[in-house]
């Protein structure tokens, strides 16, 4: 067993853990957390698949941006009081035998495909670095790229006047 | 890496964000559920756009658009999460919840 599965194995279980702490923590903020680290383990993964890009972006976006931004609007909100009032056991009961099925069916569903044995590179491979991933970005996927500028733009005129006062 | 471990884990983190929006009822926490599972679906991403990258007679830059596809949706998440903030502040400010079993008047 190299350092490679050593890290690949601590990592996975880094990123279910939290995942799992995420959707059964009662605090949000402590929610938030638990993604914070679920974050960094992807960002771990990426990193070992050589997307050096990916990871680092994930890293800035996802934990950086995102997450304060929850972190902003709980903290805005004063949740701490409110508490999830009502619990419904049986729709949680049923909520996971749901998941749990669809667990199952994907799993048995891909577990002998064609390509179940092959490969994922680890380690080389040089697509990933932002050399590459930029070359491409601004030649073949130009038009998808400053299409998403103007997203961005309607994002924000959007998030203004839904969060504007009456 | 077998391409089936990342497949799994990736499965796992899914169903894992599937569970958490269909069991809470914080509008926020089902907001973070979505995320989870877009960044599982990233994930393996990544992973397959490295088996192809790793396939006999594959080019130099076989693979690149898996990991672009993955930039693409970090993009769209980033404007996904602006404005559902926004919208959550807005129920927030009106009903003074963000309970979602409190969104029921469209039934009436």
């Amino acid at each position: 067993m190299g350092i490679t599965q050593i890290l690949f194995w601590i990592l996975s279980v880094m990123a279910l853990g939290g995942a799992l702490l995420v959707v059964v923590s009662k605090n949000p903020v402590h929610s938030v957390l638990w993604l914070i680290a679920v974050f960094f383990a992807i960002s771990g993964h990426y990193i070992l698949l050589n997307a050096q890009f990916l990871a680092v972006v994930n890293i800035i976006v996802y934990a950086g941006a995102i997450m304060v931004l929850f972190l902003f609007v709980i903290m805005l909100m004063n949740l701490n009081t409110i508490g999830e009032k009502r619990k419904n056991k049986v729709l949680q009961l049923v909520g996971g035998i749901a998941g749990g099925c669809l667990l199952l069916v994907l799993v048995a569903a891909l577990r002998n495909t064609e390509i179940s044995q092959n490969i994922a590179q680890t380690g080389g491979g040089d697509i990933g670095l932002i050399k590459n991933l930029g070359k491409e970005l601004f030649t073949t996927y130009v038009i998808p790229f400053e299409l998403s500028s103007i997203l961005f733009l309607s994002a924000m005129v959007g998030a203004v006047v839904l969060g504007k006062k009456d | 890496m077998p391409i089936n471990y990342y497949i799994g884990l990736a499965l796992a983190l899914f169903m894992i964000g599937v569970v958490g929006v269909l069991t809470r009822k914080n509008a926020i926490i089902i907001f973070m559920c979505i995320e989870l599972m877009l960044n599982s679906v990233n994930l393996l991403l990544v992973a397959f756009s490295k088996m192809h990258h790793a396939m006999p007679g594959a080019a130099a830059n076989t693979g690149i658009d898996g990991q672009l596809f993955v930039f693409f949706t970090m993009v769209v998440a980033a404007a996904e999460v602006s404005v559902g903030l926004a919208v959550i502040v807005m129920m927030y400010r009106n009903i003074h919840s963000i309970d979602i079993n409190f969104l029921n008047r469209l039934k009436h």
